[in-house]
């Protein structure tokens, strides 16, 4: 039973309002890409035990999506942030690198 | 035998008898006993019988632990099975009877399971009943179920007569455990200020400590512990409960608590359970810590207990477990049984301690009072049935030979004592062994973390190590500060009172008594007790291999059930680890799961039962359909009308009847549950375009076009007419089902890709009634009512207007999902009612009846015409359903499309729809298979195509189906064979599957 702050409305949400996404910041691949791109893009998923940068809503709230950066195997919850980036912003980055020296989540570190 | 002394018995009231049964025989308790202490007090010592081996067993435990005295409570809708004794408060008119035996308790005939108990082994099911395979289902299942189980289930029929309800609740800090400890550290966090909730599972304060006696300063633990409560109640920011027990640890400080709020007055006013979901900033897990039994032959008979609950049931209920009783022990504890017992005038034979040097000052107390110690000594048998008759007496060292026999009626057990740690382990906490007290106990470096990455449980007193009452207030006075430190705020710092208690010598860790015992004793040396486990089964699982302690916990079932190895387990680990040649942390323990104790599924329900389970959804029509012989059946959270039986119909009667009046003359479906959702803004021509394989953005005003929606994976999730309202707004209808779901996927997509598209989605299901008007006479009734021109001029088929129908304000889609000409009107849905029975009115002379889902299905079916989840489940593509011409060719990108392109989703021999014609006109099963030539790996037959969509069409008076087949549209005419279950073989031609007026004239009049 989580709790994560939803950075749209500021609530301290339970996990009884919230519906898991999945891992955030794929990239989309639609006509033109090739077999593998796609294949990749649709099934190949993160699964580490540790950092995790994932995608949520607010299902049973304000019904927004957005990120969030946690770990898998404590459950410490790094931060939560916008679901209209690219990218974990750089505080974001900052609170994992400063509980977890070192970490990489695909291309981010 | 077990008797009431005259004194002692410091929570029953004498002045108050209360009445009961036990296996229908009437017996007398005093308020304040449990269903054991007074099962005790008139001498009913044996209260049960076990799982497997149906022996006789008697309490061993006086509180959560234990695992024997399992009683079936109550009468019909209030009976509960698995009900413990030592935790039941007593009431007048309790009704209770013993478990697990056949005809009685008494004689049962199952207990000839002992006698073959060499023969019936850990693993022995699985080694017996494997061959042949199919006496498994007819004999030995059958066998099994019949012998197995604990307890009776309720009756099925009967529903339980209680209400429950669930309560949230907020604290600072969560202190689980009323005792001696948790008072403590609950007054220490509460002194910060900080919200304290205090959970206590009895019905009383203080646990354990004034039993074991000692003094706080100048006070006795029992005065100590009234001031602390006092206290506590006095300040306003601490929440007191007892009957309320801490069920569950959870991620981030959630917790639950098991408020049993009136199972000591049944059929008071109010819930009988309450669940406490708690959200807490700290935990202190003040819990005690469980004595645990000594593993020796015949450690299971009626009158062996624990030495601490027999020293409870003596202070607490005044009860004398026995009259000549033997202390076995391996601790210095235990000797505060045989001093309470003899002070209390029981004649105490002797204390046998396992450690050569025995106790200490204890030991010198028991001394002075007469009481003979037998230091290295062990029992090595414990003789009797339903009673203990004699303990023999040997060494602790060696195999249990040169035996000494005393008679004795009771024998109290201790074999040290485990930290309740499961509150801690749930959510992560770690454990370490300490080799003193030979014990696991919380490790403060490793607790459960929360969201910040911070520990989050505290555990305190007993719970965490400390045994001896000075310690224990300190510890629990340190863990208090620190929990409200922790949820951020400033303890006042304070030492703990100092105690007055008798110093211990050290305990031996002692896991078979004696240390070497012969097989014969082993194979009767109990671990497990609810689960009929012993010393030999568990060194057999590890001789066949079993050596994670996981692996053994479910071969052996040693830790399962009610009790979960609140007893066992330590020892049940130790033994394997000494069977395995390893050290007891090596071998670890197994998890520890919620809840605590067992929690009543009805708690777990709450208030959530009958109508509140799932509310049910409502269309403006729903009560004139309720009042007009609405045949119910539940789509989504909606009921719609199957069919309206009139009186003297069957519902296929009435299904017939609408099918062949909707197509000769008038219906009316309710069709208001279908999604409606307003897609708005500068974008969301070029959005709809994304989310339908057909294009959306070329729609002109006014017109209306049926769309597919797919997932990104390329399959088929739902369909429906989407009309252009204006040159930035589209209203997308989606399936009854798919609304909610439709909405959720549009927001997706918007919010987590195309964020910088403008366009807005908003779901307006509720907000219109609407009216499907089908048949012949559908443009009568209307232009009746008068108002817009509905002429095929001004209304031609696939566009819509707003206007005024009658007084009502109407768009009207000119769409037909029957193939006949046909009219969904939207009102507004306060108008929905209104409009329904004017159209009823209006219509009387055009024939005109309502229909139900059953009716919509057939007249689809008919015109070859998809549902979603009929024709689809998730593995189907349009292109399936001969559905390519709603693929927009021109379009660069449309979710779906790519996945299109993939090598599996263009096999030509993916299943194709098509309409399937029987024989001799008689229906195909639903989700029948077609089979085909040859078999598979596995011996069956091939399968070539299944059923989809199969009804009784009365328009046609046979059976017409649509299914998906191999090679489907090329084999149009073939005949292919679907086996039913009935045993019969279905025949059946394969046809186009619009079956009804073909070139569509019927609706475009």
């Amino acid at each position: 039973m989580l709790t994560l702050q939803c950075p749209y409305c500021g609530v301290d949400a339970d996990e009884t309002e919230l519906a898991n996404g999945g891992e955030a910041h794929l990239k989309r691949f639609g006509p033109g890409s090739d077999d593998d791109q796609f294949h990749d893009y649709l099934f190949m998923r993160e699964n580490p035990k540790g950092v995790h940068l994932e995608r949520w809503r607010h299902a049973a709230g304000c019904g927004k999506w957005f990120h969030a950066a946690r770990c898998t195997m404590t459950l410490e919850v790094f931060g939560t942030y916008s679901a209209q980036v690219y990218a974990p912003p750089q505080e974001i980055k900052d609170a994992i690198t400063t509980k977890r020296p070192g970490w990489s989540w695909r291309e981010f570190q | 035998m077990s008797t009431r002394l005259e004194k002692q018995g410091r929570l029953i009231d004498r002045s108050k008898q209360v009445s009961f049964t036990f296996n229908g025989t009437t017996m007398r308790g005093y308020e304040g006993d449990t269903l054991a202490s007074a099962l005790l007090a008139n001498d009913q010592m044996m209260m049960g019988r076990s799982f497997k081996y149906h022996r006789p067993r008697g309490v061993v435990a006086s509180g959560a632990e234990e695992p024997n005295a399992l009683v079936g409570l109550g009468e019909g809708s209030r009976y509960e099975p698995n009900q413990r004794a030592t935790t039941t408060e007593l009431f007048e008119g309790l009704t209770s009877s013993s478990q697990n035996h056949w005809p009685s308790l008494e004689f049962d005939v199952g207990a000839i399971n002992s006698s073959l108990s060499r023969f019936l082994p850990a693993g022995f099911y699985y080694k017996m009943f494997i061959h042949p395979q199919p006496f498994w289902k007819h004999v030995y299942e059958p066998i099994i179920r019949k012998s197995a189980g604990l307890g009776k289930a309720p009756d099925k029929e009967l529903k339980d007569a209680d209400t429950y309800e669930h309560f949230y609740a907020f604290a600072d800090v969560l202190v689980v455990g009323g005792g001696i400890a948790g008072l403590q550290a609950a007054k220490a966090a509460a002194k910060s200020g900080a919200k304290v909730l205090l959970l206590e599972q009895n019905a009383y304060w203080g646990g354990r400590a004034p039993v074991d006696g000692g003094t706080v300063g100048e006070q006795s633990t029992d005065a100590y512990i009234d001031q602390l409560v006092a206290e506590l109640e006095a300040m306003d920011n601490v929440t007191l409960r007892t009957r309320c027990m801490g069920a569950g640890v959870y991620d981030h400080g959630y917790a639950l608590g098991y408020e049993r709020v009136s199972d000591h007055v049944p059929g008071a006013q109010g819930p009988r359970h309450r669940l406490w979901r708690i959200r807490a900033k700290q935990i202190v897990t003040a819990t005690g810590a469980i004595e645990r039994p000594l593993s020796f032959a015949g450690n299971d008979v009626p009158g062996v207990m624990l030495a601490s609950a027999m020293r409870d049931y003596l202070v607490n209920w005044g009860i004398s477990s026995g009259q000549r009783v033997i202390v076995a022990t391996n601790n210095d504890d235990a000797y505060r049984t045989a001093i309470t017992l003899k002070k209390a005038g029981v004649d105490v034979l002797r204390v046998v301690d396992a450690r050569p040097n025995a106790g200490g000052a204890l030991a010198d107390e028991a001394r002075a009072l007469g009481i003979r110690v037998d230091p290295g000594k062990a029992i090595a048998k414990v003789k009797g049935g339903k009673r203990v008759k004699k303990v023999a007496i040997c060494n602790q060292e060696g195999v249990g030979g040169a035996r000494e026999e005393v008679s004795c009626d009771a024998v109290a057990m201790s074999g040290g004592w485990s930290p309740v740690v499961h509150l801690w382990s749930h959510c992560g906490g770690k454990l370490i062994w300490d080799e003193t007290q030979a014990h696991f106990r919380p490790d403060a470096a490793r607790p459960p973390l929360g969201s910040d990455g911070n520990g989050f449980v505290i555990a305190a007193g007993s719970a965490n190590g400390p045994l001896e009452l000075g310690s224990v207030l300190q510890d629990a006075q340190t863990a208090g500060e620190a929990a409200a430190n922790a949820a951020g705020f400033t303890p006042v710092t304070e030492n703990a009172p100092e105690c007055e208690t008798t110093a211990e010598n050290a305990m031996k860790a002692v896991w078979l008594m004696p240390e070497n015992a012969e097989i014969d004793l082993r194979m009767k040396s109990w671990l497990d007790y609810q689960n009929d486990v012993k010393v030999s089964d568990v060194q057999l699982a590890a001789r066949e291999g079993y050596e994670s302690v996981e692996h053994t916990k479910r071969y052996t079932t040693l830790g399962m059930a009610t009790d979960q190895g609140k007893l066992s387990n330590i020892n049940g680990l130790a033994t394997l680890a000494n069977a395995l040649g390893e050290e007891v942390p090596q071998v670890g323990t197994t998890t520890f799961r919620p809840p605590y104790h067992p929690i009543s599924m009805g708690a777990i329900g709450g208030e959530a039962r009958g109508e509140v389970f799932q509310p049910v959804r409502q269309t403006p029509i729903h009560g004139w359909s309720d009042d007009n012989g609405a045949d119910w059946e539940p789509v989504g959270q909606w009921r719609r009308p199957f069919a309206y039986v009139r009186s003297g119909e069957t519902v296929h009667d009435a299904v017939n009847r609408e099918v062949k009046n909707t197509r000769e003359h008038l219906g009316l479906l309710d069709a208001s549950t279908l999604g409606k959702l307003i897609v708005k803004g500068p974008d969301a021509g070029k959005f709809l375009d994304m989310m339908y394989t057909n294009m959306m953005s070329t729609l002109k005003v006014g017109k209306c076009r049926y769309g597919l929606m797919c997932s990104e994976n390329g399959f088929l999730m739902d369909d429906g007419v989407v009309a252009r309202i204006d040159e930035d707004t589209f209203l997308c209808h989606t399936t009854t089902g798919g609304a909610e779901r439709i909405h959720g996927h549009m927001e997706e997509w918007l919010q987590t890709e195309w964020w910088d598209w403008k366009v807005y989605v908003a779901n307006v299901t509720e907000q219109f009634a609407q009216v499907a008007v089908v048949g012949p006479n559908a443009r009568k009734v209307l232009e009746k009512l008068g108002g817009m021109d509905l002429s095929k001029e001004a209304l031609p088929f696939m566009e819509w207007r707003d206007g005024k129908i009658g007084a009502f304000d109407a768009r009207a889609y000119r769409i037909s999902f029957s193939g006949e000409l046909s009219y969904e009107i939207a009102v507004p849905a306060s108008q929905g009612l209104a409009f329904w029975n004017a159209l009823l009115e209006a219509g009387q002379e055009f024939g005109v009846m309502p229909y139900g889902t059953e009716t919509l299905h057939i007249l689809r079916a008919e015109k070859g015409f998809i549902m979603i989840g009929d024709e689809t489940d998730g593995t189907v593509i349009p292109q399936d359903l001969g559905l390519n011409w709603a693929i927009s060719k021109k379009k660069e990108d449309f979710l779906g499309k790519r996945a299109m392109e993939r090598t599996h989703m263009t096999d030509r021999n993916r299943w194709k729809l098509v309409g399937l014609e029987t024989v001799d006109g008689s229906v195909l099963p639903d989700g029948a298979y077609a089979v085909g030539e040859g078999v598979n790996a596995n011996g069956q037959r091939n399968m070539i195509g299944r059923v989809t969509s199969t009804y009784f069409s009365a328009n046609l008076n046979r059976g017409i189906a649509m299914g998906l087949v191999l090679h489907g549209p090329d084999r149009m005419n073939e005949f292919i064979e679907f086996p039913g279950t009935d045993g019969k073989i279905y025949k059946a031609k394969i046809v186009d599957p619009v079956i009804y007026d073909q070139e569509g004239k019927k609706q475009n009049v």
